[in-house]
């Protein structure tokens, strides 16, 4: 008992020794005052309390989530009927399209365009066709063989371009990837102008220059400066320049040569971005329109797309039959290789 | 000196019977021995720089070559014709090409023209594609679906295209039959040859290019270290601040090529505009590649080349501007 105080005491002495004074006595906390029941009460309304919170928050959650659902299947729609639009009334019968559409083609230009304008007519927007029918397809297949002469002339413009230039492009660009200085940065920048220049720029030369090399007129007046056009050069370079040089510098104190390195490295790492290019020029050259115009003179081996333009206003009854088919190719691409287009895609524009 | 000598040779003769891999060569201090041996190294040297340069001027000239040929002489030729009188006449005539086409308000006008498309043109692509990719990005279901979905319209050809929005925008057309005329206050208008004609082509570009430039935004976000924002998050910050300060820094150099390949696709919705309209389009759509188009049918190919130096001369000095941005924010972001 004695040593009970006298240890309190000397600890007192301590503190005080100290300077340090415990003078707030213990409360008891707001929940240690209550009694069981009003502890429950309190659990119980503080539950409802943060249920309804939560239950607030998820609300305004699922609506912000909605509104963007709402705008963007708004915006997917605008994207995507144009195309349905197209494919569905290529099953129409060429006499449901003269009716439905017949007055719109009549105000375009080369028609009676003045009469047009009094026909005070609305067209008839379908969607669906009211009767099925395949007679645009046997139209465009069997009586114009026209169309299949353009189509297979499309294609024998535009794959030895996409595939001359993807290998142009991989060579070129490894070099611009691998090999940085000065001079070869301003030829780099020369490429990037060279990309955004329109056709028409160097249209008068390109002809001349066809000329003297005696291919005016003939498909590699086309195939050539397309193979050398820079554009996928300048994609291809952006992508090879983020390759880890930690990859390049291993390989080489494997004893791998440059080749090597061009082939088991740098291609492989470039796979999507060389796919997603594939597919972006085929789109690209699968459009042209203004160099077989000026370059290309013999209309019989001028390609789909300058082709069509004309089906257009003439025969209407076909137009969709033959858009419809010039679109599958594309689309088709875009379908089977669309992982790698948007990786591609992705990974060029971030650094 | 004459120590090592003696040592170099005394080590000579032990060469014969002793195999190099025994041996101890002794280190000389013969200076000029040391700066014969840099000399090798150096020459060792530029040899395995020079064939570095041949190598990959190897990968180059394939491209080099055909681009010279199919790209650079026809800039070079437009460059001499822009100064000669015509192109059968090869008199030097000076500036004058460049006046007439300057003060030749055809010129003036499509250039106006194409400046003002691209002008409104790009900003939009960009700034849409963007608030389309937040949207996409803002953790809503089936993101993948959306993404490949606004991706489709940039896969549709040309001649495709033309007819649909022949369909929608003609003067009997579908958007006519729906009543949009009454937004501009007239009752029916021909939209290609009305004043709204660069609306209609806007629409038109956006439609086509608007995916791929979200695609790449989609990326750039994805791009985003999630940790700062957490810890802005933790900071307080609101989703704009958010938004300005950490994101808009992380998007900028995607910002510069979406832009870039915005301005590309600008100049190529020429086709749709040509394949729609013709040589001679309503006033608003007459572009400088209508122009020079014209003027090649016209077989007036100085006034071409000239036109055509002065929309390089403009061109480089844009592209060169948004290099040089993009390489001063790059800085940037890499601190």
């Amino acid at each position: 008992m004695d040593m009970d105080i006298r240890e309190q005491r000397r600890k007192a002495a301590t503190l005080a020794r100290r300077h340090v004074f415990i003078e707030t006595p213990k409360t008891r906390s707001y929940f240690e005052a209550m009694t069981p029941q009003e502890r429950d009460a309190f659990f119980a309304k503080e539950k409802v309390r943060s249920a309804r919170v939560i239950k607030r928050r998820e609300l305004l959650k699922n609506m912000r989530v909605g509104i963007c659902l709402i705008i963007a299947v708004a915006v997917c729609i605008l994207a995507i009927v144009p195309i349905f639009y197209t494919f569905l009334n290529s099953f129409m019968s060429s006499k449901e399209i003269a009716d439905n559409y017949g007055v719109i083609f009549q105000s375009l230009s080369g028609h009676a365009k003045n009469g047009a304008r009094y026909l005070d007519k609305t067209p008839v927007l379908r969607m669906v066709p009211q009767q099925v029918s395949i007679d645009q397809y046997k139209n465009l297949l069997f009586m114009s063989p026209a169309y299949l002469l353009k189509f297979w002339n499309s294609i024998i413009l535009v794959v030895p371009i996409v595939l001359g230039q993807m290998i142009v492009a991989c060579l070129a660009s490894y070099g611009f990837a691998r090999f940085r200085n000065r001079v070869i940065e301003t030829i780099f920048f020369a490429y990037v102008i060279l990309m955004l220049m329109p056709f028409q720029v160097t249209l008068v030369p390109n002809y001349m220059i066809a000329e003297k090399l005696g291919i005016l007129d003939t498909n590699w007046a086309i195939i050539l400066p397309g193979i050398f056009s820079t554009f996928a050069i300048f994609l291809l370079t952006k992508y090879m320049r983020q390759i880890p040089s930690a990859y390049i510098e291993a390989a080489k104190l494997d004893g791998a040569t440059e080749w090597q390195i061009f082939t088991k490295i740098a291609l492989p790492t470039c796979k999507s971005a060389i796919f997603a290019l594939v597919i972006l020029l085929f789109i690209d050259y699968w459009n042209m329109v203004e160099q077989p115009l000026v370059l290309l003179t013999d209309v019989d081996k001028q390609p789909l797309s300058v082709f069509l333009s004309q089906i257009n206003e003439a025969e209407i009854g076909i137009a969709f039959a033959a858009s419809a088919l010039y679109m599958i190719p594309p689309l088709l691409i875009f379908l089977l290789g669309e992982e790698y287009l948007v990786e591609g895609i992705s990974r060029s524009g971030v650094k | 000196m004459s120590n090592n000598t003696d040592l170099i040779k005394g080590s000579k003769d032990i060469k014969d019977n002793v195999t190099p891999r025994n041996k101890i060569t002794p280190v000389t201090f013969d200076p000029s021995a040391r700066a014969q041996l840099m000399l090798q190294k150096k020459k060792l040297h530029r040899r395995r720089k020079f064939a570095e340069g041949a190598l990959f001027t190897g990968y180059l000239t394939p491209s080099l070559l055909g681009v010279f040929v199919f790209f650079f002489l026809p800039l070079l030729m437009l460059l001499k014709t822009s100064f000669q009188k015509s192109s059968t006449n090869t008199d030097f005539t000076g500036f004058t090409n460049y006046e007439r086409v300057l003060t030749n308000d055809a010129f003036k006008s499509a250039s106006l023209n194409t400046l003002h498309f691209s002008a409104i043109a790009v900003p939009l692509a960009v700034v849409i594609a963007l608030l389309l990719a937040l949207l996409l990005n803002s953790g809503m279901p089936g993101k993948s679906v959306f993404r490949s979905i606004l991706l489709n319209p940039m896969m549709v050809p040309v001649a495709s295209v033309v007819l649909i929005w022949q369909v929608f925008f003609s003067y009997n057309g579908v958007m006519n039959g729906w009543g949009f005329a009454h937004l501009f206050g007239e009752d029916k208008i021909d939209w290609l040859k009305s004043d709204h004609a660069q609306l209609v082509i806007l629409i038109l570009f956006l439609w086509k290019n608007l995916g791929y430039n979200m695609v790449l935004f989609l990326a750039a976000l994805s791009n985003i270290p999630g940790e700062i924002l957490e810890a802005a998050v933790m900071d307080g910050a609101g989703a704009f601040t958010r938004f300005f300060k950490i994101k808009m820094h992380y998007l900028s150099p995607t910002i510069f090529f979406v832009a870039l390949m915005s301005l590309v696709n600008s100049f190529k919705i020429f086709r749709e505009v040509y394949l729609l309209t013709g040589d001679y389009p309503y006033d608003p759509l007459y572009m400088l590649q209508h122009f020079m188009n014209n003027q090649f049918h016209k077989l007036d190919y100085s006034k071409l080349s000239a036109g055509a130096i002065i929309m390089c001369i403009v061109m480089v000095v844009i592209v060169g501007g948004l290099f040089y941005a993009e390489g001063r924010v790059d800085k940037d972001v890499e601190e």
